[in-house]
């Protein structure tokens, strides 16, 4: 397969190593490095890349799965929407299982006759809607910047094609500010930010400009095995020479400036708000909410939500996992009331959670 | 979430959406927020049933044999 058989090379990831051992060497002090993204969390347990990386390397799983970050009230608002009579909500697959404060579930609905519908593409839905225009189309707007573009498109793809029947329900988030949360954490040193690279195809450079002003190392970095060790490679690199600034690692897919297209269907629709990350709490600015323009696309003007109560499930650690402070095996849940198979919290539940990861790559290391 | 794949377009139709082969299997995606104009043979990336950007082949084979070489003559 072009594109990416040519990064998982041996001999190139090998080499890629030897030199990532060489640098740390010289830097002669522990290095803390974080993957900010849920996709590169995982390819570093798939690939084994933890136990390659010499030891005074520590490599950080940050917030970035956006169902794991999703606020448990938001959890809950979906729960209610999807249980509404009349409404086919739409969703991608990762958000099936995650928990609401109750214990109830997308996929319970699902089982209860409610018509929860997993989609691959926005696009279905607005298909769906034009197609079923008895139905109440509720689409679940979840994801950062890679996502938020594909779920706008689709908006105005409605608006043109006069569809009336659809709305969604945005839980989108933004990454600069919570790295901005990140940097600012002072129970967590990080020297140098993986930083996601499918994120970075839309954003470009400018959404890491904080993190060289701050003195730390950042790469956009792609999600093959050589792609990941070169990405740490520039870290180091950038640590060693003391000059810092957005290196870009997957130049084959990220220009420095970016996909200003996508951002600009993305700013047609959406506005920036607060937004509740789970484990980050409450960051301005970091939540996409729609535009009043949009307002009959706004699930949340369309229906009235009644006040709910949420709260955490008790014992669960997502939060501290999500903010880098604590390991997944360091939860007293993990892999023993809490594994994929019956996950109790987020982290646990989608594929690309850092507990989920850690439980199928990283036991026992 | 943010996971996504290059395919290779196959044919575009008049909607803005491009028939793409990801390793063997072919899928719909939509062009409408690719940045630059793609044509048949192009590479994209794709993300959520979307096409987010054509893969720029001359960074990607120039890149290669940069790696290649620091890797054969070990200037670390």
């Amino acid at each position: 397969m072009k594109y990416i058989d040519e990064y998982r090379s041996p001999d190139l990831v090998r080499g890629l190593l030897d030199a990532v051992a060489i640098l740390a060497a010289g830097i002669g002090r522990d290095v803390s490095l974080m993957e900010i993204c849920g996709t590169h969390t995982h390819a570093v347990g798939r690939y084994g890349l933890r136990r390659l990386l010499p030891g005074t390397l520590r490599l950080v799983s940050g917030p970035g799965c956006p169902v794991c970050v999703t606020s448990i009230g938001d959890v809950d608002r979906a729960l209610h929407l999807a249980g509404l009579p009349g409404v086919t909500f739409a969703t991608f697959g990762d958000m099936l299982r995650v928990p609401g404060t109750g214990g109830e579930n997308l996929a319970r609905l699902r089982a209860a006759g409610k018509d929860v519908r997993v989609i691959a593409s926005p696009a279905d839905a607005v298909r769906f809607a034009e197609e079923n225009p008895a139905r109440q189309v509720v689409l679940l707007g979840i994801g950062f910047e890679t996502t938020a573009p594909t779920v706008a498109a689709a908006v105005l793809r409605a608006r043109e094609r006069g569809v009336g029947n659809l709305s969604v329900f945005s839980a989108h988030k933004t990454v600069p500010q919570a790295i901005r949360a990140l940097i600012a954490d002072r129970s967590l040193n990080i020297d140098g930010f993986l930083c996601p690279g499918h994120v970075s195809v839309i954003t470009g450079v400018e959404a890491y400009r904080m993190i060289p002003q701050a003195g730390r190392a950042a790469a956009i970095t792609g999600f093959e095995p050589a792609d990941i060790a070169e990405g740490v490679l520039l870290l180091l690199r950038q640590i060693a020479d003391g000059r810092f600034e957005v290196a870009i690692q997957y130049a084959r897919g990220v220009k420095a400036q970016g996909n200003a297209r996508a951002r600009e269907v993305m700013a047609e629709v959406f506005e920036p708000g607060d937004a509740e990350w789970r484990g980050l709490g409450v960051i301005p600015g970091s939540g996409l909410r729609i535009r009043r323009e949009f307002e009959a696309f706004d699930a949340l003007r369309r229906f009235t939500l009644p006040e709910i109560r949420s709260a955490e499930f008790r014992g669960c650690r997502c939060g501290d996992v999500l903010r880098g402070v604590m390991s997944p095996d360091q939860c007293g849940l993990f892999g023993e009331a809490c594994t994929p198979a019956s996950p109790l919290g987020p982290c646990m539940v989608s594929g690309e959670g850092t507990c989920a990861a850690y439980y199928k790559y990283e036991r026992g290391l | 979430m943010c996971i996504a794949f290059p395919g290779k377009i196959l044919s575009i139709d008049p909607d803005n959406f491009a028939v793409i082969e990801i390793s063997g299997t072919r899928r719909e995606v939509s062009l409408d927020i690719v940045d630059e104009p793609v044509t048949v043979g192009d590479y994209v990336i794709c993300h959520a049933g979307y096409a987010i950007q054509r893969i720029d082949e001359e960074a990607a084979l120039e890149k290669l044999s940069f790696l290649q070489e620091l890797i054969d003559n070990e200037i670390y």
